[in-house]
């Protein structure tokens, strides 16, 4: 993004005073920590503001100087609190070198409307701590689980030693735990068995029943989409409930095939929601030109239309498998102890007897997701190029 | 020219008929094909997803229990004015006796106890007791019977007695081991016509023994109930001089003696097992849950009950549900309004920087999104444990004393950040979707014509990206009310939903029936808004994942 906006220097009464502030809030954090709130918000703005007057008039050189500050900050809250100390120091030291002179250059200005005055600039950067603490709302939970599951004791949090950064206080053993406990094993190897086949009846009933529903002629097309998308508005309790009760009359209850299908029934709505949004952009003429061409309905269906709707179906597939990779209310219900998935387990883990490698597990699952939503992202990305919807 | 006449006919096609006859088959065989793709699918989803949620609505309603354990009694309470504060006759309590130890010999009067139990708290033990001790009540007449000729004592006399005799050779040649099935009992035709309540209540033995026991009914003695229905038919003036097949005498001897036999009072006898036989309430309430359908489960979901005059409120302190809905119903709002006030943020930038940062932002709305819903909720536990992350960072930084740590989980709060953090992607992608359609040159040419930045974005801006506030805040209160697995780990007691109420009374209770009209109520109100979303956004618009 270009510049939009010439910037100057501002002047010290400006940028020290805003220094000041910030640093009396990390100052405060310091200080509460230590013992004294007041003492650590005089000393921190007075520290700053002093840091930055003489960063930027009297050093002058920005990267030495920047890396002057990481570095005494460092050396001081190593010597306050050790090494976790120390880094939260460094942070600290970087970010007030680099804020000292992005106010002292203007930089802060470059890439803004000329016209904003000073009350919107100072609202456009509220607003974006705002929306970056709402992102990192979003983001902890996951961030905490991961190196939590390193931990050495059966503890859920922080212990002193991994504060520390001392290797004693990591380790793998909630992993190991989970990859020698048969309940845990056996569970994995429940979802390994349950998604894939529940995956591969929703996405081939799915697929066909998407490419009807989107020939221009469907007759009830609104009722039927209706009835389609419905297990997933349904809340699954309901759909749960009603599995059960329906499943143990006609003798599904605490079956494999019972559970399979539920979980079918519950991804089908991802498979047709993602096949007809890519079928949207199918131009019907390639498979009428291919008929013309003499291939008959399965060959013009395998060879024309399959390899374009490609990646719709298996991103579709993809939705299905962690719906039902992830099931936990409605396998409670249909399945009985026989069928105890993944999900299942964490759930009676987390309500009866909280282990620790409830968070090993988690952590898995996580790096599982990432490699999933990346697969889905790139093939959302290659269908839109496929069909010329945008450059990629 | 000589073809002007063939052209002022209607137009034909290649082949000779008429064009719109052609054109409206090839519609209907497209037609056809499309509903031949969708059709295994459908039918896939009528039978696995719509057939059981239309099962659990009939469970509802449903209440067969009541007129098929007590089939006797209820036919015979339907005449029994339950106002008039007089209990019902003695044959109303002969009969209540036929069917008690009839469904205790089935197992069935404990069940049919629990089931009256959720009406009138009680009824449970009552059945319980009467199943135990009614055995004693037809003692009575099969020891008299027995004193009066050691015939009575065993079975295969019965089974001569009443069994038709090509009947009584097949089972006597039927051999156990063998592995083909007991040849099914059949009743002597003459004695089905002279002692007819004999007959029945031997042939509901015969049945539970041969097909129930799986037992050899020549093997068995016959229940106390049958003495009884012998004495009923003999006092009733049953005239057997006539007959003459097997246990003639026996039985001739008994018809003239019956007379004198020590008779049963049941109504008294019932209340000797429990006053609460005596208590009208107990009567009214299996009158009132004799018919095959009820609404009672749907009364008692809302905290009503089938009263003498019709429907009314239970008690203030048994009422639960409706404060459970309003609680369910006030939740979801305030997560709605967090997601409302959390997520119009993101989605605005999201929406307004570059593509390039955005799509990066993206990922980190998306990853939440894809990660396991378990993983989440006990991260959210992990957290907010009062010896969790977010209690000993407060602690860390002096915000709370170590003594006062917050209670942050297994109440509402709990409830509320963690299904928050959860929904929130269900608000941003949508709201995303609308703003990304509104052109920035919107905002600007407000404030050039003079607008204030609040006046340009309240004015301008926010009425446009109203529809995505809709869109992702249907979507998000639809799934908020109906969630489970969240409420029931991080909420406590005092943070569930109707859905864990829902969750209990399948699993724990086993009140089925009210589970079912309650998740039907909770349907209906989704259903409700479905259809709102439908109309407002349309199902076909719901976007995944960007």
């Amino acid at each position: 993004m270009a510049a939009l906006t010439p910037i100057s220097r501002t002047p010290v009464s400006f940028y020290v005073p805003v220094v000041a502030a910030g640093g009396a809030i990390a100052g405060m954090f310091v200080g509460t920590a230590q013992g004294s709130t007041l003492l650590g918000i005089l000393g921190g703005a007075l520290i700053m503001a002093t840091a930055a007057f003489l960063l930027t008039q009297v050093i002058k050189a920005e990267k030495p100087g920047r890396w002057g500050l990481l570095v005494l900050c460092a050396v001081a809250g190593f010597a306050v609190g050790g090494l976790p100390a120390g880094i939260i120091g460094a942070a600290f030291g970087w970010f007030f070198g680099w804020f000292s002179f992005w106010l002292y250059e203007g930089r802060y200005r470059a890439y803004l409307a000329p016209y904003l005055t000073p009350g919107q600039v100072l609202w456009h950067f509220s607003f974006r701590v705002i929306c970056g603490a709402i992102l990192v709302f979003l983001i902890t939970p996951i961030i905490v689980v991961m190196p939590l599951s390193f931990n050495a004791q059966d503890f859920f949090t922080f212990t002193p030693e991994m504060l520390r950064f001392d290797p004693a206080g990591y380790s793998l053993k909630h992993y190991e735990d989970f990859f020698t406990n048969s309940d845990w094993q056996g569970a994995l190897a429940n979802s390994v068995k349950i998604a894939p086949a529940a995956t591969l009846l929703s996405v081939s009933f799915g697929t066909l029943a998407a490419i009807g529903l989107s020939q221009p002629h469907v007759p009830f097309r609104r009722a039927i989409m209706a009835i389609l998308i419905s297990p997933m508005i349904v809340p699954l309790i309901i759909s749960a409930a009603g599995m059960y009760f329906f499943y143990s009359r006609i003798g599904l209850q605490g079956t494999y095939v019972g559970v399979v299908l539920a979980h079918a029934a519950l991804g089908i709505p991802f498979v047709i929601i993602t096949v007809t949004a890519t079928l949207v952009g199918f131009d019907n003429s390639l498979t009428r030109a291919a008929a013309n061409m003499g291939a008959n309905p399965v060959t013009t269906f395998f060879r024309v239309q399959m390899p374009l709707i490609l990646p719709g179906v298996i991103s579709g597939g993809l939705f299905a498998f962690i719906t039902s990779f992830d099931e936990v209310v409605v396998v409670l219900f249909v399945g009985s102890a026989g069928q105890k998935t993944l999900p299942w387990q964490m759930f009676t883990g987390l309500r009866e007897q909280i282990s620790p490698t409830i968070l090993a597990v988690a952590t898995i699952l996580v790096i599982i997701s990432i490699a999933l939503l990346t697969v889905v992202e790139m093939l959302r990305r290659r269908s839109e190029r496929l069909r010329g919807m945008s450059p990629g | 020219m000589t073809d002007t006449a063939e052209h002022s006919g209607p137009m034909m096609a290649a082949d000779g008929t008429p064009l719109k006859t052609s054109l409206n088959r090839a519609l209907r065989r497209q037609k056809l094909r499309a509903l031949m793709l969708i059709a295994p699918l459908l039918i896939f989803v009528l039978v696995t997803f719509i057939a059981p949620i239309a099962d659990m609505l009939f469970r509802s309603i449903e209440n067969q229990i009541v007129s098929d354990t007590l089939p006797r009694t209820t036919a015979e309470l339907a005449d029994w004015d339950g106002d008039s504060g007089e209990l019902p006759g003695p044959a109303i309590f002969e009969s209540l006796y036929k069917d008690i130890f009839i469904a205790q010999e089935r197992k069935l009067h404990t069940r049919l106890g629990s089931r009256l139990n959720y009406e009138l708290t009680g009824v449970s033990s009552l059945f319980r007791k009467s199943g135990r001790r009614v055995d004693d009540m037809g003692e009575v007449y099969q020891d008299q019977f027995e004193d009066l000729n050691s015939f009575w004592k065993k079975g295969e006399n019965w089974n001569a007695l009443l069994g038709s005799d090509s009947w009584m050779t097949a089972q006597s040649s039927w051999n156990e081991d063998s592995g083909s099935a007991q040849p099914a009992f059949e009743i002597r035709a003459e004695l089905s016509a002279l002692l007819p309540e004999t007959a029945a209540t031997y042939a509901i033995f015969a049945d539970f023994v041969q097909n129930e026991d799986e037992d050899n009914l020549l093997s068995e003695d016959p229940w106390a109930i049958v003495y009884s229905a012998l004495y009923e038919d003999l006092s009733a003036g049953a005239d057997v001089s006539g007959y003459s097949g097997p246990g003639a005498t026996e039985l001739q001897e008994a018809a003239a003696l019956a007379a004198d036999f020590e008779v049963v009072d049941f109504t008294a006898a019932f209340e000797d097992i429990d006053e609460d036989w005596h208590n009208i309430e107990v009567w009214q309430t299996i009158q009132t849950y004799s018919p095959e359908f009820t609404s009672g489960y749907f009364l008692n979901a809302v905290d009503m009950k089938k009263g003498l005059d019709g429907a009314e409120m239970r008690p203030e302190n048994e009422q639960l549900y409706i404060k459970l809905f309003i609680r369910t119903f006030i939740m979801s709002m305030a997560i709605t309004c967090s997601c409302i006030l959390l997520g119009y943020p993101v989605a605005w930038i999201l929406a307004n920087l570059p593509a390039r940062t955005a799509n990066l932002l993206m990922i980190l709305v998306l990853l939440p999104f894809w990660t396991s819903l378990l993983v989440r909720t006990s991260a959210w536990k992990v957290m907010l444990q009062q010896q969790g992350v977010i209690n000993d960072t407060l602690v860390w930084l002096g915000v709370v004393a170590d003594d006062s740590r917050l209670a942050l989980i297994n109440n509402q709060t709990g409830t509320i950040i963690a299904m928050t953090h959860i929904l929130l992607p269900f608000m941003i992608l949508p709201l995303y979707s609308v703003m990304k359609t509104i052109p920035p040159t919107y905002l600007r040419a407000a404030k050039s014509l003079g607008a204030t930045n609040w006046t340009a974005f309240w004015r301008v801006y926010f009425p446009q990206s109203v529809p995505g506030i809709g869109a992702g805040s249907i979507l998000v209160f639809i799934l908020a009310i109906g969630y489970y697995i969240t409420p029931e780990l991080v909420g406590g007691t005092t943070g569930t939903f109707i859905s864990n109420r829902i969750a209990y009374h399948i699993s724990s209770s086993l009140n089925w029936g009210l589970a079912a009209a309650l998740g039907a109520i909770l349907l209906a109100v989704v259903l409700g808004l479905y259809w709102a979303y439908d109309r407002i956004v349309g199902i076909d618009n719901v976007k995944l994942g960007g």
